[in-house]
């Protein structure tokens, strides 16, 4: 993880905070309209991401983490719908884009990975196939100087003899195999967004790595900003330059990797964060936070963590705003750890 | 790939014998020909000479294995009624049933698959559940009324198509056929839908619920993100991994339709093995029954080799598994 760390301390990046952020998500509710109550899976989020940035969007299962990233690419199928917010890429907005528009920019501008490597490419469809299409509907260019130019991703992403996996079929490689392909698939068309739904999540920790540090590298290289979902915050605290933790279909803090890590604000990051066995807690019993998700159907007015949160009060049954507590860090809480974190 | 051509080839010889014994058996037991066949006035010499000429004088089992060497030479037996090999006489009609079963494949899938990919992709529409409920109807009417019908409302109100015969013929690439010909064509029209409108009704019911299944699947979505167009979408990513099943079945059951194809020809006198096959079992003509019995058979098993190859080609999951066998 030396090479990360680099990274992270990589004065480029400071420097990208003049340049326009690449893409802007302002207030977007994605809710889905079922027949026993609207589900709010994304609650008025809002976060942005700068050229060649990794953004780590952490949560469990069902905080809207992934919605938040189908939301963005327009795929959000009924009875799913983005209710409100915008969306703006490079100044544009996606929201408010006709369908051709966004066809356009997906798998072009903005391209995603997807979680399970096994399930994500056409079982009946070779490799070759899958990728050249991938280019041909986004640029006139002929059958081999396409194949061509998968055969120079597929390079990119480090996979062994890829003049032969291009002929291959997705059930002869491996998962690590498959999610190269489908990361080469992504850095196709230089796109300036990837966003990357837990594509680790299915693989072997030793695969998991070298996938991570491949993307990473891409990343910089290239100038693509990248979105990051995870559920694991031990994979983010690698790679990413800043994370924005999810709870229940909201943001509830944003900052620095670091600063996140090391001096959580919100009473659910710490959880998070005291969850995650470590060497110096050898031998003790690991922290839980007490509880489970909430049903998201229904969900109370107020703050969505506060039945599992220690630091609760009567306040907490109105919904923190978003407050920037310290540069950087914005965070939606009434009874922030700031004491500790400023110590 | 060539050992399990070969495996499957002697699977198939040994189902081909069973069930020669089992159709020239059951075939023995049921009704005694001779009666049908002989002048009721005709004296005990006569019926007698009439049974050695036959062969039916001999124990059962001498029978069988005469049978059995006939059919490794292609020999049937002759036709009690016709006096003609049985084979040549089924032969001669099984281009008429073929082209008849290959129409209704062909309604099958054209209508099919379509209507299906319809009814999968816009479930909650008005059109896909007037689909579904009219494919119930497909399932559950029966072929002769709905034959009928068909006679009634379009051969005799309407007076668009006829209903009886298979028209004329044409003689394309040495296949002679009715398919070559507008009358022949005006002919089959009926009959090749009637056969086919059960099988359209499950080509419907395949292709919507592998559909259904597959809009789902990650693959779609991850095609989607790509950017791709919908028609290509729909029309590569997913008709390609439906197809599996719904060729698998369509290929199946193409076996059916020939079965199938003996109400048909009956109701609309449609000169094919099927009519054959019934006029037969009406006077007890033994060879010609067994003999369409044993065609079938050998029908259903080459029809399951031919399955068993497309699938392989289709599915390429399949091919490796093949190899290393």
């Amino acid at each position: 993880m030396t090479a990360v760390d680099e990274t992270m301390e990589n004065p480029e990046i400071q420097r990208d905070d003049e340049t326009a952020p690449t893409l802007v998500v302002e207030n977007l509710k994605t809710h889905f309209f079922t027949r026993i109550g609207a589900v709010k899976a994304v609650d008025d989020v809002s976060f942005s991401v700068k050229t060649g940035e990794i953004l780590g969007l952490a949560g469990e299962s069902g905080s809207g983490k992934s919605i938040t990233g189908f939301s963005i690419l327009g795929l959000i199928d009924p009875p799913g719908r983005v209710v409100s917010g915008a969306i703006r890429f490079k100044g544009e907005d996606l929201v408010t884009a006709t369908p051709e528009r966004l066809q356009d920019l997906r798998g072009n501008r903005i391209a995603m990975i997807f979680q399970d490597p096994m399930m994500t490419l056409n079982p009946v469809l070779r490799i070759d196939t899958q990728m050249i299409e991938a280019i041909q509907a986004h640029r006139k260019m002929d059958k081999k100087a396409a194949r061509q130019r998968a055969y120079d991703a597929l390079e990119m992403t480090g996979i062994p003899s890829p003049g032969e996996r291009l002929n291959a079929y997705p059930h002869q490689l491996s998962g690590g195999m498959r999610q190269r392909v489908a990361i080469a698939i992504a850095f196709l068309n230089e796109p300036d967004l990837i966003i990357a739904d837990e594509p680790t999540t299915a693989l072997d920790v030793t695969i998991q790595a070298q996938i991570l540090h491949e993307a990473q590298a891409l990343c910089k290289r290239t100038g693509t900003a990248m979105i990051w979902i995870t559920h694991d915050l031990a994979v983010v605290a690698g790679l990413a330059d800043r994370i924005a933790v999810m709870y229940a279909g909201r943001i509830v803090e944003t900052g620095v990797t670091d600063d996140v890590i090391d001096k959580p604000l919100h009473p659910y990051s710490v959880g998070l964060l005291g969850s995650v066995p470590s060497a110096n807690k050898r031998g003790e019993r690991l922290n839980q936070i007490p509880g489970m998700t909430p049903n998201l159907i229904g969900l109370p007015p107020g703050c969505a963590f506060k039945a599992r949160c220690p630091r609760a009060s009567d306040q907490c049954d109105a919904t923190p705003e978003v407050s920037e507590l310290l540069p950087g860090r914005k965070i939606r809480c009434h009874h922030p750890h700031f004491e500790e974190a400023a110590q | 790939m060539s050992e399990f051509m070969i495996r499957r080839f002697f699977q198939s010889a040994i189902v081909i014998l069973a069930m020669s014994a089992i159709v020239f058996f059951g075939v023995n037991v049921v009704g005694d020909p001779v009666d049908m066949l002989i002048n009721p006035e005709a004296d005990q010499a006569d019926i007698e000479a009439t049974i050695r000429a036959l062969g039916l004088d001999r124990p059962i089992g001498e029978q069988y294995l005469f049978f059995l060497k006939g059919i490794w030479v292609g020999d049937f037996g002759k036709s009690f009624i016709f006096g003609q090999p049985a084979l040549q006489l089924i032969l001669q009609r099984m281009p008429a049933t073929m082209e008849l079963a290959f129409a209704a494949l062909f309604l099958s899938i054209i209508i099919g698959i379509p209507l299906g990919l319809f009814a999968g992709l816009k479930p909650e529409s008005k059109v896909s559940k007037g689909i579904m409920a009219s494919s119930i109807m497909g399932f559950s009417l029966p072929t002769f009324w709905v034959g009928l019908m068909m006679i009634i409302i379009f051969a005799v109100e309407l007076g668009w198509l006829p209903s009886t015969g298979r028209g004329d013929t044409a003689t394309f690439l040495g296949i002679t056929s009715s398919l070559f010909t507008l009358d022949g064509l005006s002919h089959v029209c009926l009959p090749a839908f009637n056969l086919a409108l059960l099988k359209i009704s499950l080509v419907v019911r395949l292709t919507r619920a592998g559909t259904r299944e597959a809009v789902h699947q990650d693959y779609i979505k991850f095609a989607r993100a790509k950017g791709l167009s919908n028609r290509r979408i729909v029309g590569v990513h997913l008709l390609k991994n439906i197809l599996i099943p719904v060729v698998t079945v369509i290929g199946l059951e193409f076996g059916s339709l020939i079965a199938f194809s003996v109400v048909t020809e009956t109701i609309f006198a449609w000169p094919g093995m099927g009519k054959l096959l019934i006029e037969s079992i009406l006077v007890l003509d033994r060879p010609v029954i067994v003999a369409y019995l044993m065609i079938i058979v050998a029908l259903f098993v080459f029809i399951n080799l031919v399955v068993d190859i497309v699938y392989s080609l289709l599915d390429p999951r399949v091919r490796l598994r093949d190899q290393g066998a």
